[in-house]
């Protein structure tokens, strides 16, 4: 084997290795759509139930990610779970009245933060509090509710009869 | 009863024999970590190795991981789309190749390629008495023969593993989006959105980082180690590529339940 | 007589059980080919093998060039080993390197000298063994006795004080026999080098020999000057050097009574 042609192939193998982790880097993982928790601020939230929320779920605003939960404590004095966003500080202009909610990502997907901005003069800043939460739907109890409603109605009926 | 203390004779004999080639292995693994830096120095032993270790296992894992991206892809697109989550296909995809199929199915394409090469390679040097000339040459093997080989294949498997796992998502890419119809964007926005650069990619790379090191020990100790004549080598040769499986099988459960297993 | 190059004293080895060597004494004296012959299986390969420190004995004491060489660590036990040249049976040269390279492998990896004058070391120690015209072949595409030409090129590479050859007469015709035998006696003595060469071809190393040594069951049975060990006493000694079939090492493999064989079968 010719030295000269052995150097090339081992250079082209090589080459071709760092392109292949530099994509899987950049194009598969989320590295060049959220960038490190460096330039993002967090706020906090109090949620009564977080249902399937976990650490890295997105946080959207109109369907457009803004950034991720960064943490989950569980407030003993207060009896409410404490999520802690990380939010891009591209978008550092919501107002502090700003809603959160948890909500499904289709019916069997995971669970996420939509905010929804409201109207104040004042913006959320780093390690401000967001007070207008709204808690994630647990299917049993929306089940039970329902079944529990329909039951009072047919109730109602054969009382009426 | 002669019958049963036989048993038990042959049971310790093969016990002890297990522990001593264990510790031998280990001694070997010693000895050739202490010759490593020296090849260091010698780099263009390590750049031919990485050529007949790494270069020619190339077409191997390219082939392999293209087929496996597309049936990735045929397979988790026929499943996904009973749910309406065909977009998640990306997701899909890359988590598995980058987390598991990248890593383990590269080391044991690796270990079948380079591996029982390797095996076969220093086991006909030592029946061929090459190794033995190189010591009384005053040349020592393990440094001037194993150590080279043994960075190679721990400097390639990273390589090859992430060029699987790259190739790999394109082919499923290519099924899921080019001919099944997925939304190109969906596909991946997906993707990048649930694979995370430190949990997935790092921790794949981690993995084929250590499966590089375990086969390229278990092949050059099994071929170090061999009987030196046609059997021994050709049992060598085998032992390599079914100890290298069991190694990196059950090495990749141990560290997967490290790593996600919070 | 000078310091022997090489002292044995009481040498004992044993490869798992069997007992190989039981107490051997041995001599080898600089400038001189010395023979050391016996029956397959005898360990003469292990002998070469202990004096390049390769194995250590059980016990007793090997001494090279006054130095002991068993309780040498591994720098000087190398250091020890680049005076030394070692003649393999298969050649052992390097199956994914050329004549030229093989010879020149010992050259590259202990010195550092200008391409140019290790071409001209490579193409001398060539031309010594007569392959010049060899050079660039690979070892697959030479005879088994070209082979081993290279291979004793390789050997003399560093100019080494002494050279251990063996079984170098082994599956050789007598044509490529005839030109090991002289090409050990004229290195011997152009170089001045010690040689030892082990063998069980009686007529080929008798020839060249200054001094043999008889081995026997992991002791030295006889020793002496070629012609003088073939008027030996010991009945040993003319049995293998005259090839008797049979005389103190029996015909037969150790066995129970023939008849008692024959009757179990029934």
């Amino acid at each position: 084997m010719n030295s000269r042609t052995l150097e090339i192939g081992v250079g082209l193998f090589v080459a071709a290795g760092l392109a292949a982790l530099f994509m899987l880097a950049m194009q598969v993982s989320n590295l060049a759509s959220l960038g490190g928790d460096a330039d993002s601020y967090t706020v906090t939230a109090g949620f009564e139930n977080i249902g399937g929320l976990k650490v890295r779920s997105p946080v959207t605003v109109s369907g457009v990610r803004v950034g991720r939960v960064s943490a989950i404590d569980y407030d003993t004095t207060a009896y409410e779970a404490v999520v802690t966003l990380s939010i891009d500080s591209t978008y550092n202009a919501f107002p502090n009245d700003t809603s959160a909610s948890i909500f499904t990502a289709g019916l069997l997907g995971e669970q996420y933060i939509a905010l929804d901005p409201g109207g104040a003069m004042e913006n959320l800043g780093e390690g401000s509090r967001i007070r207008l939460t709204q808690s994630a739907l647990v299917m049993e109890q929306i089940i039970g509710q329902f079944l529990y409603s329909m039951a009072a109605k047919n109730e109602e009926k054969t009382s009426e009869e | 009863m002669t019958l049963m203390l036989d048993a038990i004779q042959q049971l310790g004999r093969a016990t002890l024999d297990f522990f001593e080639r264990l510790g031998r292995g280990h001694l070997f693994l010693m000895q050739v970590l202490v010759s490593v830096p020296a090849t260091l120095l010698r780099p263009r032993l390590v750049l031919r190795q990485m050529h007949s270790v790494g270069v020619l296992t190339l077409l191997i894992i390219v082939v392999s991981g293209l087929f496996v991206g597309m049936v990735m892809g045929l397979q988790g697109y026929n499943t996904l789309v009973d749910f309406g989550a065909e977009d998640s296909l990306g997701v899909l995809v890359a988590l598995s190749l980058v987390r598991e199929l990248g890593p383990v199915v590269t080391a044991l394409l690796f270990a079948g390629r380079a591996g029982s090469a390797l095996s076969a390679e220093i086991g006909l040097m030592k029946a061929t008495e090459q190794l033995s000339g190189m010591e009384m040459m005053a040349v020592d093997p393990v440094r001037r023969v194993i150590a080279p080989r043994f960075l190679s294949a721990f400097l390639s498997m990273p390589l090859l593993a992430a060029i699987f796992s790259a190739i790999g998502v394109y082919g499923g890419w290519f099924i899921g989006v080019s001919l099944l119809g997925v939304d190109d964007g969906a596909f991946w926005s997906q993707m990048q959105d649930k694979v995370d650069l430190h949990g997935d990619v790092y921790n794949g790379v981690i993995k084929s980082v250590v499966f590089g090191f375990v086969v390229g020990w278990i092949a050059l100790f099994e071929g170090y180690d061999a009987v030196p004549t046609a059997e021994g080598v050709s049992r060598a040769t085998t032992q390599t590529v079914v100890h290298s499986a069991l190694a990196v099988l059950g090495l990749d459960f141990v560290l997967t339940a490290l790593m996600f297993g919070d | 007589m000078t310091e022997p190059v090489v002292q044995i004293r009481d040498l004992r080895f044993a490869r798992g059980n069997r007992l190989i060597f039981d107490g051997v004494n041995l001599d080898i004296h600089a400038g001189c080919v010395t023979a050391i012959m016996g029956p397959s299986g005898t360990g003469k390969t292990t002998l070469l093998k202990l004096i390049g420190g390769q194995l250590r004995p059980l016990s007793g004491s090997i001494r090279v060039n006054g130095e002991e060489v068993p309780s040498l660590g591994r720098h000087d036990l190398y250091r020890m080993r680049k005076q030394l040249g070692m003649l393999f049976q298969s050649g052992a040269l390097l199956t994914d390197i050329n004549v030229f390279e093989n010879v020149a492998y010992p050259i590259r990896e202990h010195t550092r000298l200008p391409e140019a004058l290790v071409r001209d070391l490579v193409l001398m120690k060539l031309e010594a063994v007569g392959l010049r015209g060899a050079a660039g072949l690979m070892p697959s595409e030479l005879s088994g006795g070209m082979a081993r030409r290279v291979a004793l090129a390789r050997a003399i590479a560093l100019d080494p004080m002494m050279v251990l050859y063996d079984e170098p007469f082994t599956g050789q015709d007598p044509i490529s026999m005839g030109v090991l035998v002289k090409l050990i006696r004229e290195l011997n003595d152009a170089l001045y080098m010690t040689s030892v060469v082990v063998s069980h071809d009686v007529a080929e190393t008798s020839a060249i020999a200054d001094y043999a040594y008889l081995l026997s069951n992991g002791k030295v049975v006889d020793h002496g000057e070629p012609a003088a060990l073939r008027e030996s006493e010991s009945r040993w000694s003319q049995q293998f050097l005259k090839a008797l079939p049979d005389g103190p090492v029996a015909f037969h493999y150790p066995a129970a009574p023939f008849y008692d064989d024959l009757m179990q079968g029934g």
